[in-house]
């Protein structure tokens, strides 16, 4: 069959729709480019940072490779040629001024790394790799953790360029020469974070409905006009600073806050027995629920407009008491609210830094204030993109999860 | 003022050779410290050369931000403000340029070397020292009986002094300060805190307190805590105590014993192009001498980092105090100090602060 100007209907037709693809992808491209900017491509940097570990390999390549002839386990020091290939590759390091990177690396698995290399470079620069060998006694008399097994055993066991060892760290283990082994028990704190970080999310998330709940059910059955009033109650939070807002639970729940002062005053508290309600996981969970309140209010009540009130008087005709026609036909309906409001409780919940940080004390704080550190305190960022990489994880399975369990086409926001 | 200064930019723009950018970038931690700065260094600057000097209070995170920019290779700071220990990541990163005293500082009136005046403070290659401050305690002058505190061992003495107290959430300090109350004498403090028993040793002193103890992250939260009176003794930075004292007037006193000095300064990032860097050098050059390392302190009551602007330190600007009593340097002040140990603490702060971070949530 041809169509007007000859061509096949089947040819001109796909030309049709291809122009009309075509159209539709230019008028969604501005917003695709920003997505890939603004959220893919710093995603994908953040997975390959957790893995990527070129700096061992790239700044000491000699070593490296007279590194494989070595066996860590034998418990003997390597011989002459890997001294003579590490030297050669610390003056070129110096001259590029990288060795001190290698160290702050090398720092994050073994302690004293980081002033070994400074040290040494100090040291090491004046050597020339071509007429001043042995190296071997040299280095030693340089520093004697040169002389160690460990040391040599510690850049083997980093020197790989895709590395697992920021992962095992996120898990409190480390990567040893003879695979992952558990971290000292001393040092075991992520995994505890990560635990108390979805605990409380979830303890968060749960005041929120039991308290969400009741004002979105007023808000929808209030006549539009005082609904509306209530409504800018509920964003006023929105409009004031975050930090405002948590410095603000600070006055209330300090012990000597409004709140101890009051109960103080009218007796039901000894002025020497003030409660403490700050600095642990009720400040935060109070602090944290309120600042989480309005997300859970506003997807519950865009829902709840939309149940028809003529349901409940029909159950009610039928004989249901108010809580059967409220828990077996209002209820289930306004379920989807509920769950688009938690998702988005939870989801905010688990990523939450300031708040925690100022009102948890030390029983507290997040796992993301974790990773806050090592971003701008210990700049350990392989091990922030790790702990990042795993909290993402963890918020793709819950969803995978609450899609299996609820449905996720049974989530509205209105 | 802000209208002043660029008309006077203009002006000068004008007859000045155009060689220098008119305009830099400085990096500093906000608040009265970048007051004292803009009174100290950046109006002199400014009214000399024209440079327009625009303030940036990033310093809390300058480390990871300007490793971010120097990735992206858009390094938009010329000279920044940071802390010793901070200066020696960013060297050791190679993300600072290297200083070289001599030729790159002002020497002193007297023809002193600049690198014999800043001395010992030199402590990295790419640090500029500028001011001497320190972590000590603050006390409730009405919360802590007859006999206030005089030693720093009085801080882990909860019979004699009730109450809560206030140190930093971080290893640094506090570990120092339970080692020398648990007997440790002064000279072993950081071979004993570089063995994990001393480290154990140290947790355990501390552990003795961790019920009273009020955790801080903000150098603001412990003057405010002791206003309120959550605190009756807490640790922060001895210019925010002077603020609270002479300032506001609160009834809080100085504990000077074993106080850990510190120091604050410049550096120039690595990767400027040659006319900026030129510019950072002018400024640093001016910034750093003598007579302007004195004139902060009539700002703010941290120590200045050349030995020969100690005599030149005078009176407050708005109150009119005297101002070398305040000084952590001041001799009355300084009978029982602690010099905080870089290197050390370059190798063991990730190592320690895991452990000290998991003892906190024990």
């Amino acid at each position: 069959m041809l169509a007007a100007d000859g061509t096949p209907l089947k040819k001109s037709l796909a030309r049709a729709l291809r122009m009309q693809k075509m159209r539709a992808l230019m008028l969604i491209a501005p917003l695709l480019i920003f997505v890939l900017i603004s959220f893919i491509i710093p995603i994908g940097s953040m997975l390959f940072r957790s893995v990527e570990n070129g700096i061992v390999a790239e700044t000491l390549p000699l070593t490296v490779a007279e590194l494989q002839n070595w066996d860590a386990d034998s418990g003997e020091l390597p011989d002459e040629p890997l001294y003579a290939a590490f030297v050669t590759d610390m003056v070129a390091a110096i001259e590029a001024k990288k060795h001190t990177r290698l160290g702050t690396r090398l720092n994050y698995e073994q302690t004293g790394m980081s002033s070994l290399f400074r040290k040494s470079g100090r040291k090491i620069k004046r050597m020339d790799p071509a007429t001043d060998g042995p190296f071997k006694e040299q280095l030693i008399k340089v520093d004697k953790k040169w002389g160690e097994v460990e040391t040599w055993a510690v850049i083997k066991a980093h020197s790989v360029k895709i590395t697992n060892g920021y992962f095992l760290n996120a898990v409190d283990m480390q990567r040893t020469p003879d695979g992952a082994a558990p971290q000292p028990e001393d040092k075991r704190i992520l995994i505890k974070l990560f635990q108390r970080t979805l605990i409380m999310s979830l303890i968060i998330t749960a005041s929120c409905i039991m308290l969400g709940y009741p004002v979105a059910w007023i808000l929808a059955n209030l006549p539009a006009r005082t609904a509306n009033v209530l409504m800018i109650l509920v964003l006023l939070p929105f409009w004031t600073s975050l930090l405002v807002r948590t410095s603000a639970w600070k006055v209330m729940l300090q012990q000597q806050g409004v709140i101890n002062e009051v109960l103080v005053w009218i007796g039901l508290v000894a002025d020497d027995a003030r409660l403490v309600m700050i600095n642990n996981e009720f400040g935060t969970i109070v602090a944290m629920t309120h600042i989480l309140l309005p997300f859970m209010i506003l997807p519950m009540y865009s829902v709840m407009q939309t149940i028809n009130p003529s349901y409940l008087r029909a159950a009610k005709s039928m004989g249901a008491t108010n809580w059967t026609a409220f828990w077996r036909v209002y209820f289930p309906l306004s379920v989807p609210g509920i769950g688009a409001g938690s998702i988005l409780v939870f989801i905010l919940a688990i990523g939450y830094y300031i708040t925690p940080e100022i009102v948890g004390g030390t029983k507290g704080v997040f796992i993301s204030n974790r990773i806050a550190y090592h971003i701008s305190s210990s700049l350990n960022w392989g091990l922030a993109a790790a702990l990042g990489t795993i909290l993402l994880a963890v918020v793709l399975i819950l969803y995978w999860a609450y899609d299996k369990i609820v449905g996720i086409d049974n989530v509205k926001l209105g | 003022m802000k209208t002043k200064l660029t008309a006077l930019a203009v002006t000068t723009a004008l007859v000045a050779p155009a060689a220098m950018a008119q305009e830099m970038t400085i990096v500093s931690w906000g608040g009265a410290y970048s007051k004292s700065q803009l009174k100290a260094y950046h109006e002199p600057y400014t009214a000399k050369t024209g440079v327009s000097i625009i303030n940036d209070d990033s310093s809390a995170e300058a480390v990871a931000k300007l490793r971010a920019m120097n990735e992206a290779g858009n390094v938009t700071w010329d000279v920044v403000d940071v802390v010793a220990a901070d200066a020696m990541r960013l060297c050791d990163e190679g993300l600072a340029m290297e200083i070289d005293p001599d030729t790159m500082l002002a020497a002193a009136p007297d023809g002193t070397s600049a690198a014999d005046d800043f001395g010992d403070l030199l402590v990295s290659e790419c640090f500029i020292p500028q001011i001497v401050y320190s972590t000590t305690f603050g006390y409730r002058t009405d919360l802590v009986g007859d006999t206030p505190p005089t030693k720093i061992c009085d801080v882990f003495d909860t019979a004699a002094y009730p109450g809560k107290r206030s140190l930093e959430k971080r290893p640094i300090n506090n570990m120092e300060w339970a080692l020398l109350c648990d007997g440790v004498a002064k000279e072993d403090v950081y071979d004993v805190l570089a063995t994990p028993e001393g480290q154990d040793q140290a947790l355990a002193k501390l552990d003795t307190i961790k019920d009273d103890v009020i955790w801080w992250s903000a150098g603001a939260d412990t003057p405010q805590l002791l206003a309120d009176g959550e605190v009756i003794m807490g640790s922060t930075y001895n210019g925010r105590l002077f603020s609270v004292i002479e300032e506001q007037k609160q009834p809080v006193a100085m504990l000077w014993d074993a106080q850990v000095f510190d120091l604050d300064g410049w550096i120039i990032p690595a990767g400027l192009s040659e006319e900026r860097q030129k510019q950072a050098l002018d400024y640093i050059m001016f910034a750093t001498d003598t007579q302007r390392l004195a004139d902060q302190a009539k700002y703010i009551s941290y120590g200045p980092a050349r030995k020969s602007s100690a005599p030149l330190v005078g009176k407050h600007a708005d109150l009119g105090i005297d101002m070398a009593p305040h000084m952590p340097t001041d001799p009355n002040n300084a009978k029982n100090t602690f010099l905080y140990n870089y290197e050390f603490w370059a190798d063991y702060r990730d190592d320690i602060d895991a452990k000290f971070q998991a003892w906190l949530a024990k």
